[in-house]
């Protein structure tokens, strides 16, 4: 029998106090965990699928809107532009490359977006079974919504006008899946992907052919670009360009800075709430032990005449304190699993967004250590009376 | 051997004690008689090391107590000393077997895990409560409590084991039954029995015995 199975029997002798602790410590340091998961995934996800694009050429309106819309697909688009203006804005010296995208349809909620090759390259898709399309009304699809929605190489569907909504189906148009993305955990997961010539099919109008191929170009339209720069100075130059037309640059990296200081009020006034339930947490530790100590004043003393130290008590009621700092706190990285296999799931079904790495991260062990660390002082503090117990006086007065 | 010589002690300067001169050879058994007030249970203490006197000497199981440090003393009440207390407690988180292997445990005894079991197991089983090795402490009666204490104080085979009133709540049949069982396992271990008592009903019972008078001052 050693001290630590001394220790674990104790706590479990008061269930209800060491419940107590051990939840409020729980929920302290699940709620900092969960922070820090989300945030750490958000970023992830943000950082991922922001790589590389500089600019987002789209129509005018909220160029927060333009980005969630274009960048991470969790928006509706703030409008068309037309392509043939794109275009020129794409043939603009500062630009190196520009990607289209064009998509107002879903299949499941699963976006359909035209685009070219260029869109899964820049994200290092690669074909996981099948091909990319190259005709038009032929679909790659992402990995997730293959695993979500059933879909498999030679299947075919119709497309819903909309981004969620399948009610309106443009049922004179057949998709048929030519291929399957890996999974790159970025946006292209959950999108099909098709040419914009698609997009277009499925919208094309009965008139449209009897108008000549520059009027067809000029009607074309698409939802936005991608924009890489090739010289800082399109930063400063193309809104001034675009000043006079219906389109607008959005930078994704200043707008998403931006998102994130709305967001950090209620991360740091959450954070804030968390640490202090870890604070009371570990006042519950103190007033458990020391409770605990008052209580079995006796019981330490007779301990004492077993020939057990002043050391050994201390040892004894630290240890109680450390597992229960440190049973709160491996709870409370549980909790914060849990917590964010619900957020994950909400995420996705609203986002189609993939939170779920479970992974322990660097900052939780820091965050264990430190939870653990502080739980042992606040059982230390009431300890130290053990080691003046007068152990006579304790025996007389019972 | 236990022996004590010129011993006082006084609390917080206002009481004084002074305790007669006496000795005890090991192995023997021994009587502190003495009615309330005249300080039986501070002598136990001293005895057992839990305070120190302001004078005298005082030899148990052979060591001055006196020469050791507050840390040898604890080390020496768990190897050499079995107390039973007036009243019974423990660790009330334990089982009865537990309980029972706290001494050996806070001492580190050499004794394996398997033969302290079969230690605990036979002591319980000779005191007639086997069947409560595995039950906790406030699952015992008062008399199932009495005898876990006996096997509690005997079980890491002490030199001395101090017995603190351990009668006065009990009736005549039990008295001689609870003062049998410590003398027959004390023998057994080979272990001095120092008894401290009110108790007239033993009074005559061992040639060795220490009459302490009222306090010498106030």
């Amino acid at each position: 029998m050693r001290l630590s199975y001394i220790a674990r029997r104790n706590l479990a002798a008061k269930p209800l106090q060491t419940a107590l602790s051990a939840i409020l410590l729980a929920f302290g340091v699940g709620m900092v965990s969960l922070m820090m998961l989300a945030e750490k995934q958000m970023t992830e996800q943000f950082e991922r699928n922001i790589k590389d694009i500089d600019l987002v050429l789209g129509a005018k309106g909220s160029p927060l809107q333009l980005i969630l819309a274009n960048v991470y697909h969790i928006d509706a688009p703030t409008g068309n532009i037309s392509l043939a203006e794109a275009e020129k804005v794409m043939r603009n010296p500062y630009i190196e490359s520009g990607i289209p995208l064009a998509y107002g349809d879903n299949y499941m909620s699963y976006r359909i977006v035209g685009t070219n090759e260029s869109y899964p390259d820049h994200y290092g898709a690669k074909i996981d079974e099948g091909l990319f399309w190259s005709k038009a009304f032929e679909v790659t699809v992402g990995a997730t919504v293959a695993e979500k929605s059933g879909l498999e190489v030679g299947s075919t569907f119709f497309s819903a006008h909309g981004l969620t909504d399948g009610t309106d189906v443009h049922d004179e148009k057949t998709f048929t899946v030519v291929g399957i993305l890996e999974k790159s955990h970025s946006v292209i997961d959950q999108l099909i992907l098709t040419s914009v010539e698609s997009v277009w099919g499925v919208h094309a109008e009965q008139d449209d052919e009897l108008l000549s191929a520059e009027e067809l170009y000029a009607s074309r339209e698409i939802t936005a670009v991608l924009l890489k720069k090739r010289n800082p100075m399109a930063i400063l130059t193309l809104p001034n360009l675009l000043r006079e037309t219906n389109m607008q640059v959005a930078l994704p990296a200043i707008e998403i800075n931006r998102l994130n200081q709305q967001f950090g009020i209620g991360a740091a006034t959450l954070r804030a709430i968390a640490l202090l339930i870890m604070a009371l947490s570990f006042a519950s530790i103190f007033i458990s032990v020391f409770d605990n100590m008052q209580a079995r004043r006796y019981e330490l003393a007779l301990m004492r005449t077993m020939g057990g130290t002043p050391g050994t008590l201390y040892k004894l009621l630290l240890l109680e304190g450390g597992l229960l700092s440190l049973g709160g706190t491996i709870l409370g990285l549980l909790v914060s699993r849990i917590g964010l296999f619900i957020l994950a799931s909400a995420v996705e079904d609203k986002f189609q967004y993939d939170l779920g790495n479970l992974g322990l991260l660097t900052s939780e062990i820091y965050l264990a250590i430190g939870a653990t660390f502080v739980g042992l002082i606040a059982a230390a503090l009431p300890a130290f009376k053990t080691l003046r117990l007068d152990i006579a006086k304790t025996l007389s007065n019972e | 051997m236990i022996a004590a010589c010129d011993l006082k002690f006084s609390y917080s300067g206002t009481t004084s004690l002074e305790f007669p001169d006496f000795k005890c050879q090991s192995g023997n058994k021994l009587l502190l008689l003495g009615n309330s007030g005249t300080g039986k249970t501070t002598l136990l203490h001293l005895l057992c090391g839990l305070i120190r006197p302001d004078s005298g000497s005082m030899q148990v199981a052979g060591l001055d107590l006196n020469t050791l440090s507050d840390r040898d003393l604890d080390k020496f009440r768990g190897r050499e000393l079995g107390i039973v207390f007036q009243q019974s407690h423990f660790v009330q988180s334990l089982t009865v077997a537990e309980n029972i292997s706290l001494p050996t445990m806070l001492t580190g005894s050499n004794m394996t895990v398997e033969e302290l079991k079969i230690r605990t197991r036979e002591l319980l089983d000779r005191l007639g409560i086997g069947h409560k090795f595995n039950s906790y402490p406030k699952d015992l009666s008062v008399g199932e409590q009495q005898r876990a204490s006996i096997a509690r104080a005997l079980v890491h085979k002490p030199s001395v084991v101090f017995a603190d009133e351990p009668t006065s709540a009990l009736d005549d049949k039990s008295t001689e039954s609870v003062i049998r069982l410590l003398e027959e396992e004390t023998e057994k271990v080979g272990a001095s029995l120092i008894i401290v008592t009110h108790d007239s009903r033993l009074k005559n019972r061992y040639k060795d015995r220490v009459e302490l008078q009222p306090l010498t001052n106030a």
